[in-house]
């Protein structure tokens, strides 16, 4: 046997483990779902094939689309002010002292809670009868913002809810960015007559581009399945107005168990998620190529 | 007028002291070198004179301002960077514009200068490229660029040359050497290579455990070091130090060394310390001759000469130097000759005492 025959069987060895749980929990699954979407199917294992009908159900599903507009309003609605606020938290706590790393930690608390206690949190303080912000808006003397109900406002709250939760993991990616850049730049710029302005926007943002944009991707990818929030803190009410794509597979699989139907939306999710990370993929190899 | 003038600069981090109490006079368009080991404290004299850190105590006045009060982008230097610190998403152009830029200086007068500077760096093709496009050479370029545009009263160079290899290096001291011609300013370079502040300086300052040891033109430096330190940090190889003890009398101090010999310098004894005394020896003043009052421990043959590393009797190092063509091999005996007149001495305290120079 050959050296690298030998090393190659070694390496084989080393990840086959690992190989055989990745295939049998997540490919298998996979191509099974593909498969599951082209039938008729109930949890009985009652299974009719039946092409892309359930595609073209979808397709023509006034209550998937308006789940599809929910999670689009969702995303941007947390990935934006999520990554205005994480990178603005990175900036104000990319220091030595501490201070910071109190802070640091304190911003970083919430993302180790599970989704049970999160809601649970933000059920307090949002609900319209004793709510925190309820109380607030009492002693001021006006009328509390039913949050929970109004079909204008239960998206928003959810947002807030999503945001407070996931603070930390960006902020860390930014603080890690920000440590990436070298001090003598900013020696550099101090000798260049650079103010802290001219500093943000041409130093520290261009130098951060690439976490930018992976933060961006990353959460966008992760807030397109959003589903713990909504379906502990709405329901997804009222009538649908804050039922997220994923909380509607749910629904449709285990509320009425047409399997089928659920696993043709989960691969119409999947799509949606894929494409992102491709676009992902390509504006860090170009944000990459930029700098060469 | 004087161009930079540090007045007893000191500087601690924390409770460790970095510069005990500095001063310099710089002349006009001087080029000076900091010349020292590591730790020295002379690339924080250099921050400090651009603003990167602030001095404990003490000034720094720039063409009779103040400006250690200042904050760095308006002190009127510009400093090159060790890594060059360009800012690796702008082109080569907007590297060199920035700091105009932020200066409000108008668009065309900016324009002016980066052609200018880039033909004069030779860099003109190179101006809409990436530093990352660009080999070592050409970023050092550009950093040199970066800031010649500001057309500063004083350059800070930081350890220029150490970021090249062996062939750029040389011809970037060349090159620096016919660049300093054009610039119409002072400039302060730090080294710890006594080669590159030997052959670029005007004046060179060097410095060991916090102080200036000696300023002077480096020939000066070179003859007459102030102090042991100096004698053995300046040169290559180093000067050879033996301990030494004053012998007879008359006007020029003559020593005996650990092996017994004696050697006549020509170090006026007046004035010399009392107590253990050290001879320096440089290589170019100890040369092979016939005899066996030393080993050789090891041949380093340059071609134009050869060094000659020895060990005498009572087994004290000593560096000559022979001929190119020398046939000296590991392990033979020789005998060395040591030419007093050229000798140094330097006393319990350091302190250097230097033949007389001969009457012109």
């Amino acid at each position: 046997m050959t050296g690298g025959r030998r090393d190659r069987l070694a390496g084989f060895a080393f990840v086959g483990p690992f190989l055989a749980l990745y295939a049998f929990l997540l490919i298998y699954p996979l191509f099974m779902g593909i498969g599951l979407s082209f039938h008729r199917a109930d949890l009985f294992g009652a299974r009719r094939f039946v092409g892309f009908e359930n595609y073209a159900r979808a397709f023509a599903d006034p209550i998937a689309w308006q789940a599809l507009w929910n999670t689009f309003k969702l995303t941007v609605l947390i990935v934006l002010p999520l990554t205005a606020i994480t990178l603005a938290l990175a900036l104000a706590l990319n220091r030595a002292t501490r201070g910071a790393a109190i802070f640091r930690g304190i911003f970083f608390a919430s993302s180790v809670l599970s989704v049970t206690i999160v809601t649970l949190i933000w059920r307090f303080i949002l609900t319209p009868d004793a709510g925190l912000v309820a109380k607030i808006v009492t002693t001021l003397g006006g009328t509390p913002p039913p949050f929970l109900s109004d079909p204008n406002l239960t998206i928003p709250a959810l947002a807030i809810t999503t945001i407070w939760w996931s603070v930390g993991f960006p902020m860390m990616l930014f603080l890690a960015g920000l440590q990436q850049i070298p001090a003598d730049m900013y020696e550099a710029a101090a000798l260049d007559n650079a103010g802290p302005w001219t500093r943000l926007f041409k130093i520290t943002l261009p130098s951060l581009r690439r976490t930018l944009i992976l933060v961006i991707m990353l959460q966008t990818a992760a807030q397109l399945q959003l589903f713990g929030q909504a379906q502990l803190l709405t329901a997804g009410g009222p009538s649908g107005a804050s039922r997220p794509v994923v909380l509607l597979i749910f629904e449709v699989a285990f509320g009425r168990w047409e399997l089928g139907y659920a696993a043709a939306l989960a691969e119409l999710l999947f799509l949606l998620v894929l494409s992102v990370t491709f676009i992902q993929y390509w504006a860090v190899g170009r944000a990459a190529k930029e700098e060469r | 007028m004087p161009s930079l003038e540090l007045i007893d600069i000191r500087k601690a981090f924390g409770a460790t002291p970095v510069l005990d109490g500095v001063s310099l006079a710089m002349e006009a368009k001087e080029f000076i070198a900091f010349l020292g080991p590591s730790g020295s404290g002379k690339s924080t004299l250099l921050r400090i004179i651009a603003g990167l850190e602030t001095a404990d105590s003490g000034e720094v006045r720039l063409e009779g301002e103040r400006i250690d009060t200042l904050p760095p982008g308006r002190r009127g230097v510009a400093m090159v960077f060790q890594h060059y610190a360009l800012y690796p998403h702008m082109s080569v152009r907007e590297n060199m514009a920035f700091g105009l830029r932020n200066a409000k200086v108008p668009a065309d007068e900016i324009a002016r200068r980066v052609e200018q500077a880039a033909k004069v760096l030779e860099i003109e093709h190179q101006l809409d490229r990436k530093p990352a496009q660009m080999s070592g050479g050409q970023r050092q370029r550009v950093a040199i660029g970066r800031a010649i545009v500001k057309q500063p009263k004083l350059f800070l160079l930081d350890e220029p040359l150490s970021n090249l290899d062996a062939a750029l290096r040389m011809r970037t001291r060349i090159e620096l050497a016919q660049l300093r011609q054009r610039v119409d300013a002072a400039v302060i370079m730090v080294t710890h290579d006594q080669a590159e502040a030997m052959t670029l300086a005007d004046r060179m300052v060097v410095m060991n455990e916090r102080r200036i040891q000696q300023v002077g033109a480096p020939m000066d430096v070179y003859r007459r070091p102030a102090n042991a330190f100096v004698a053995r940090f300046v040169g290559s190889p180093a000067m050879t130090l033996a301990p030494a003890t004053l012998v007879g009398d008359g006007d020029y101090a003559r020593v005996r060394l650990g092996d017994g010999s004696e050697v006549a310098t020509r170090v006026p004894r007046a004035g010399l310390p009392e107590g253990p005394l050290e001879l320096g020896l440089r290589p170019e003043h100890v040369r092979v001759g016939d005899g066996d009052n030393a080993t050789v421990d090891l041949v380093e043959r340059l071609g134009e000469r050869t060094l000659v590393y020895a060990r005498l009797a009572d087994g004290r190092a000593i560096t000559a130097e022979d001929n190119g063509d020398s046939r000296v091999r590991i392990g033979d005996k020789v005998g060395l000759v040591i030419d007093g007149a050229a000798a140094h001495l330097f006393g319990p305290d350091g302190a250097g005492y230097h033949a007389e120079e001969p009457r012109a």
